[in-house]
């Protein structure tokens, strides 16, 4: 027994030192490995980052149609959540975001400390976050759309979750949400309820809707739910700067509303200097509102694949994308 | 702790004589005595010094500041520090290059070469219906559009299972033949089983970053330890007469080892192979968080968009592989055993056999390329996901509510929640921690040992020090409701279908699909049917953690000794009194590992149902991962990880050790 064990342990110990030995020949770039799944050698590829929300899906399937069909690339996406994104951006697993809605701390260190990322400009689009409620329930009592009266309502807004206050829905743990200091701070009968992913909140304002049931709901524009579901939104406290100085010291004083922001993209470094094709048209990719909820709805409400939606779309408005292409 | 009361009377074997039964009740009255002298003397102190009801806050640890530092330095240092650039970026390098020539081989073969190689190992290794199943299988995820995914998510798993069981089988190694390393390495395990793979994905990205190689590694930690077990068992369990002879002819340690120790293990080896293959599957999905491609990551995109028939579509070929591959590594421990006659004709045997599958899967592989494209051709389609999700609507609109007697799902779920979660959330919340401490304490001491015992108390100690008392207590009522449903419902069909083999025949792909469908595609009906909350999290967990409950219910059952039950029935036991009396008894084991096994499952998919809602524990680490904020998410992961142990050593007796020190 004991003789078998040494044999055992040595046995171990070997295979260990075999291999140390193996990786000690040389040095492995943590930020040059590409997926398994890449394109044989010499195709030109690019990797996107898409996010869980419809209207980054939405960038990307255009910007994938094109890359793919007008510049001959091919083109792998990954889907992850921001921050995780962000981290991918500098190591080179991702090339590209196209929609971030300001992460400052993840700016502070990618972008001016590390300089692995950098800026792309704007995409086009603003973001906005606040609060909202469905139409047909504001349409029924104008005043809930101001704050000071959601009080009043705390009562209609009750779930089995929210037990004794009124629900305020938020959605995913990885979006900016100050909703929990908000309650707090404007002295809210509300509890913030997490629905945990933005599909677990969409499902519940669809069937929220169904039942023409009333509910209040962090949510966000650009969204092809709207068209769905109409929503009005509700005046928060008007964002000041500041109420923003106040909040970045202490995220649980914040008492004002969202700002809108202009959303952002960012490249890996070597691949926005590298002065491939594909830098130089994801640099020009930018475009409005309307043309994202466009192909979001058809992603998200029609049941197109992305693919198919970023198809349609770019067959429908050449005018708009021709000036993306980068000049020969 | 309603869910507790199926195992919480003290720990009587069935076939104890008696007298023992009598002395070990008056054991089990003297440790409760034991603890309330304890109670007596140490409450009073706890509760002068620190006054709350909750964990005082003088006794926790804020590891924020370490882990936000471990996170900073691992991304600073991951280009430039040793340990990255001559070890881990080594061991990334091989995963992908070794992926990537899995994935070449399948492309090369292309659809008529994978689906006929694989059938044609199905027939060899296990018959004429599995091989028939897995045609099947290949061709349904031809149709269904994906091929391509299909084929990176085997590739990813065939190197996913050979590094599993090769860590596994040196890890079982050295515990089947020491006993020191055995001990040490059974809480690792434990560990490595019960630890949410949420909570390492975070750890494991910023090492290795998303991508393939995180997801591997990720799915070897959850799927080597059935392996490393099930040989560690093999080993221990050989038959001592053989090993003996084998002895007493002048083998050495390690010709014992591969002529005799090894050769008698190899079911309990093929068994682990089948569990750890069955559980990297089931990380297909979850990996994908990390960017692991394939199927998995069809379904969480799917997800993403809300759409459930897309969803579908991808989650269909993850369930039809692993039941192939379960079938099929099943079907071969079986016929292991078996005398070769019965393992069909000689033309099938042996090396001939092998020869000809490989010179027949290189014809239909020829033979596909000559026909044309190396995929599935874009024509054998067949798009499900419009009439799925339409189905899906369909159900919601008609079971949400207003459903004549019963009332409609939301307002079942909404008085689970109101009836059943809250009273037992703000009743495990109310209670003093030092209350909980020593219910845990007892009920662990009456059913154990005091080791196991203190095993449990500290568990539930560690939950307190780490600073998630609160949350963590939100998430035992869930699990506990959960597990309190699982188990009525699961002891009630088990108990049927050990009565019935056709209800049996009818169960089994029924439990197949539950086990084996990625939860994230029934995220989002539950939700559409329970509303967002607690309550969907729970239903999520009840269809994960049934299929174990019912199978395990209805072996124990089936396993009981026909004369026992043939002589109550000719004492003139109706089939109930045979059953209360009889079966049940008997089968007690059985049943216990059924409980056992329903905590750890539940437990699992209470970390899913931060996604829709759950909320507490589960949330915070979905959160952690979400943000990058490795502290909230492992101090999270790790009490779950005591949840578990606690509920492990509350609801499993100790055979171990019996005798000595215990009481």
């Amino acid at each position: 027994m004991s003789r078998t064990r040494i044999r055992v342990l040595g046995a171990a110990g070997l295979a260990g030192a075999t291999l140390l030995a193996l990786s000690g020949c040389g040095k492995a770039d943590m930020t040059k490995q590409g997926s398994p799944f890449q394109a044989q050698g010499g195709a030109k590829s690019v990797t996107l980052s898409t996010q869980t929300w419809v209207g980054a899906q939405a960038n990307v399937a255009v910007a994938k149609y094109l890359l793919e069909h007008e510049l001959d690339y091919h083109v792998d996406t990954v889907q992850v959540d921001e921050i995780p994104a962000w981290d991918a951006l500098s190591q080179g697993r991702v090339d590209a975001i196209l929609e971030d809605w300001g992460h400052p701390d993840q700016e502070q260190r990618y972008v001016k400390d590390k300089k692995t990322i950098t800026a792309g400009g704007g995409n086009g689009v603003t973001g906005h976050i606040g609060w909202w409620v469905p139409k047909y329930w504001a349409d029924k009592h104008p005043d809930v759309t101001d704050w000071k009266n959601l009080n009043k309502y705390a009562d209609q807004l009750r779930t089995s979750e929210s037990g004794s206050k009124g629900q305020l829905m938020d959605g995913s743990p990885s979006y900016v949400t100050n909703d929990k200091a908000l309650v707090k701070n404007l002295k809210l009968d509300f509890e913030v309820v997490f629905a945990g992913s933005e599909a677990a909140q969409i499902t519940q304002i669809q069937q929220f809707a169904k039942q023409k049931k009333p509910f209040l709901t962090y949510w966000y524009e650009p969204q092809w739910l709207f068209n769905q579901v109409p929503m009005v939104e509700v005046k928060l406290p008007e964002y000041t700067d500041a109420c923003a100085e106040k909040g970045a010291k202490d995220p649980s004083s914040i008492d004002c509303a969202y700002p809108t922001t202009p959303l952002q993209k960012f490249f890996n470094t070597e691949f926005a200097k590298g002065g491939s094709e594909a830098a130089a048209f994801l640099k020009n990719f930018k475009w409005t509102k309307e043309n994202q909820n466009e192909v979001s709805e058809m992603i998200a409400s029609d049941g197109l694949s992305a693919d198919e939606a970023g198809k349609r779309w770019v067959e429908k408005h050449p005018d708009i994308w021709k000036k993306w292409l980068p000049e020969k | 702790m309603t869910a507790a009361t199926p195992t919480a009377s003290p720990a009587t074997a069935p076939d104890q004589p008696g007298a023992l039964q009598a002395a070990l009740r008056s054991r089990g009255l003297r440790k409760i005595l034991v603890l309330a002298v304890a109670a007596a003397v140490l409450v009073p102190l706890a509760h002068a010094k620190w006054s709350s009801g909750t964990w005082p806050s003088d006794l926790t640890v804020d590891l924020t500041g370490p882990l936000g530092r471990t996170s900073d330095w691992i991304i600073d240092n991951r280009d430039s520090h040793p340990l990255f650039v001559y070890f881990l970026g080594h061991l990334s390098n091989a995963v992908v290059i070794s992926v990537r020539a899995v994935y070449q081989l399948l492309l090369l073969l292309g659809w008529t070469g994978v689906t006929a190689g694989v059938t044609l190992v199905a027939w060899r290794v296990a018959g004429v219906r599995i091989a028939a199943t897995a045609l099947l299988s290949f061709a349904v995820s031809g149709v269904l559009d994906m091929w391509l995914p299909t084929m990176q998510t085997l590739a990813l798993m065939i190197v996913a299972v050979v590094a599993s069981v090769v860590v596994g089988a040196l890890l079982g190694l050295a515990g089947g033949l020491s006993e020191r390393l055995f001990k040490i390495l059974r809480p690792v395990l434990d560990t490595m089983q019960v630890l949410p793979a949420f909570a390492y994905l975070l750890p494991v990205v910023l090492v290795f970053g998303i991508g393939v190689p995180a997801a591997l590694l990720a799915t070897v930690v959850y799927a080597a330890p059935p392996m490393a077990r099930l040989t560690a068992l093999g080993l221990r369990g050989a038959d001592p007469g053989v090993l003996e002879a084998v002895s007493s002819l002048g083998a050495t340690g390690r010709q014992r080892l591969l002529t005799a120790r090894l050769p008698l293990a190899r079911k309990e080896l093929l068994l682990g192979l089948n569990q750890t293959i069955m559980m990297a599957l089931s990380m297909a999905v979850i990996a994908s968080m990390i960017g692991a491609a394939g199927l998995g990551d069809r379904v969480y995109q799917a997800l993403a968009s809300v759409d459930v028939g897309a969803a579908l579509a991808a989650a269909v070929p993850i369930v039809l592989l692993a039941i192939v591959m379960d079938r099929t590594t099943a079907a071969a421990g079986e016929r292991m055993g078996a005398d070769p006659v019965a393992r069909g004709p000689k033309l099938l045997r042996g090396w001939r056999a092998w020869a000809g599958i490989a010179v027949l899967t290189a014809l239909v592989t020829a033979a596909g390329r000559l026909a044309g494209s190396t995929v599935w051709p874009s024509g054998w389609t067949v798009a499900i996901a419009r009439p799925v999700n339409d189905f899906k609507e369909w159900m919601v609109d008609h079971l949400y509510s207003g459903v004549p007697v019963v009332g409609g799902t939301a307002d079942w779920a909404a008085h689970f929640t109101s009836w059943v979660l809250d009273p037992l959330r703000d009743g495990l919340t109310a209670l003093p921690w030092w209350g909980a401490l020593l219910i845990v304490a007892a009920l662990s001491w009456l059913i154990g040992t005091w080791r196991t015992a203190l095993t449990a108390t500290l568990a539930m100690a560690a939950i307190g020090v780490l600073g998630v008392w609160k949350p963590s207590m939100n998430t035992l009522s869930q699990v506990l409701a959960a597990l309190a449903v699982t188990l009525v419902l699961g002891f009630a069909v088990g108990i049927l279908a050990a009565g019935s083999k056709r209800l049996e025949a009818i169960l089994r792909p029924v439990l197949d699909v539950m086990q084996t469908m990625p939860q994230f595609v029934y995220l989002i009906p539950v939700v559409a049917l329970f509303a967002v909350g607690r309550a969907p999290a729970a239903a999520a967990a009840v269809v994960y953690a049934l299929p174990a409950v019912i199978r395990i219910t209805t072996q124990g059952l089936r396993q009981v000794d026909p004369a026992a039950m043939e002589s109550a029935r000719s004492l003139g036991a109706t089939r109930w009194q045979t059953l209360r009396q009889v079966q049940l008894p008997l089968a007690r084991p059985a049943l216990l590992l059924a409980v056992n096994q329903g905590v750890v499952l539940v437990l699992a998919v209470v970390i899913i149902g931060g996604l829709v809602g759950g909320g507490a524990l589960g949330y915070d680490v979905v959160t952690g991962l979400a943000t990058g904020d490795l502290a909230l998410g492992l101090v999270a992961g790790v009490a779950i990880v005591c949840l578990g142990l606690m509920l492990d050593r509350v609801t499993q007796p100790t055979q171990r050790r019996t005798t000595g020190k215990g009481a």
